[in-house]
């Protein structure tokens, strides 16, 4: 156990480090916004994608399941970053102060 | 722009779907590793992973495509009895699945059973859920996705991956939590018990009340051109009705009168927080004119007539005052202290929360029917004639 702690000891400190800063954003921004705030989250969380590219990079050129399956991963991450940061950027665009 | 909600479900249900994709195509490569002579035993660890990541993702993707059709109005609510101990049977029967898997990775059968059982699993519970908890359950399935995601950085030992999906998961559990508390209920209480379901018992009592009065569009429009103060409280039927832009319209007509007007926003107005914010900064209306509970509340004193629009519990005074009410101890709009009370709904049945209001049948609140939307353009019609 202990060594386990001590081999992966920078994932765990991203890890408590990352729900101290989600609990601190969430804080301290008004209820009016939430909804743009959880639009937001949405494409953070588009960074799945990543995970979609090296599966795709190290399928076998033979692997067709695999490709086909990375392809609509890859497709769909797309689509949840670029969706998720179009429609947050339609939401704040209806804050801003109108000239 | 009522829309946006359903994006955000809809791209939500894409990022676990690739969540799961990735868990299927690694699960596979490892199958792979085991069969040419790799030992099973130092993969626990990984399998884990993997499963967990199938598990939440599947879930989350199920999930958000049915939150997606409910709010389009494609699925209804449906909900039958014993739903919620079937869906924890299914829960621990794919949690037990997973753990099997860990030990023995190579049965891949029990690999694809697991993910069929996290979609239903997915579909089942988000089924029964109304249309009020719809932003909770969309912001709790946005933080399963980010959990999702970081098990994809745990599994690659992919930092970005692992900061953004730890990143929404906890700020997604945290907002969820705050949704439930703008609307005094527990998560517990959003996810297994249906709210309509329970509270219909302890509404029923008070259905027979007394009697509604109604008003007229011209009465409406005369009461709301002569008077100091107008104060607007949103709610869903503007949403759904698109009656932001004739709302706005009202509102020009009411200031070029002289009628000072103002909105006052309950923040979990409509289907997600800060939802009537959106719809009526889409509008056009200035931000300034738009009041939180607290102001509102202090301004309700001094307001001459208060257009309710296709909300309701927000407004309950129950909620203040009747211990046994479901909704009580929400904070809501104290719209029951300016002098006259127009309330535009769509029929006389109860809100979300499927309990009467009183509101309703006090003496200083008047009855307009009809679509929110339909309405507002024949009072504006009205009005420009008085």
């Amino acid at each position: 156990m202990l060594e386990w702690i001590q081999e992966n000891q920078q994932i765990i400190y991203i890890v408590i480090l990352m729900v101290f800063v989600g609990i601190e954003v969430i804080g301290r921004v008004p209820s009016v916004l939430h909804t743009p705030l959880m639009s937001g989250a949405n494409a953070i969380h588009g960074v799945v994608i990543i995970g979609a590219i090296i599966v795709m990079g190290k399928a076998e050129a033979d692997n067709y399941l695999a490709l086909v399956l990375g392809f609509l991963a890859v497709i769909l991450g797309t689509l949840n970053v670029v969706g998720g940061f179009v429609v947050t950027d339609r939401m704040l665009e209806m804050f801003k102060k109108k000239k | 722009m009522t829309a946006m909600p359903e994006m955000v479900s809809l791209f939500n249900g894409m990022g676990g779907a690739c969540a799961a994709l990735i868990s299927i195509v690694e699960f596979n490569h490892l199958l792979h590793d085991i069969e040419n002579g790799g030992n099973a035993e130092g993969h626990a660890g990984k399998v884990l992973i993997i499963v967990l990541g199938l598990i939440i993702g599947s879930v989350s993707f199920a999930g958000s495509m049915i939150a997606w059709g409910k709010l389009n109005g494609k699925v209804k609510d449906h909900s039958f009895k014993g739903q919620n101990i079937l869906n924890l049977i299914f829960l621990a029967i794919a949690i037990g699945g997973a753990g099997y898997l860990v030990v023995n990775p190579e049965h891949h059968l029990v690999f694809y059973g697991v993910l069929t059982l996290a979609l239903v699993y997915g579909v089942l519970f988000v089924m029964p859920i109304g249309g009020a908890d719809m932003p909770v359950v969309i912001s709790l399935l946005n933080s399963f996705t980010g959990v999702a995601a970081a098990c994809g950085g745990f599994l690659y030992n992919n930092k970005v991956m692992l900061t953004g999906g730890i990143l929404v998961g906890a700020a997604g559990t945290l907002l969820t939590i705050l949704m439930c508390k703008a609307m005094n209920r527990s998560l517990l209480n959003v996810l297994v018990g249906s709210f309509g379901g329970s509270a219909a018992t302890t509404g029923g009592g008070s259905t027979s009340q007394g009697t509604y009065k109604e008003i007229t569009l011209s009465d409406a429009a005369m009461v709301m051109s002569y008077a100091h103060k107008v104060m607007i409280v949103p709610g869903y039927g503007l949403a759904v009705a698109q009656a932001q832009h004739v709302c706005h319209e009202l509102e020009k007509i009411l200031e070029e009168k002289g009628v000072e007007v103002k909105y006052a926003i309950h923040p979990v107005a409509g289907r997600m927080p800060g939802h009537m914010n959106v719809l009526l900064a889409e509008a056009d209306v200035s931000y300034d004119k738009l009041l939180e509970m607290e102001h509102a509340n202090d301004e309700f004193k001094t307001t001459d007539v208060v257009l309710v629009l296709g909300a309701n519990d927000v407004v309950n005074p129950a909620a203040k005052s009747d211990p046994a009410s479901p909704i009580y101890g929400m904070p809501i709009l104290e719209v029951e202290q300016a002098k006259t009370t127009i309330v535009n709904k769509r029929s006389m049945k109860p809100g979300y929360a499927g309990i009467e209001n009183d509101l309703f049948f006090r003496p200083k609140t008047s009855m307009l029917f009809g679509d929110a939307k339909k309405v507002l353009q024949d009072l504006v019609a009205e009005i420009k004639s008085v």
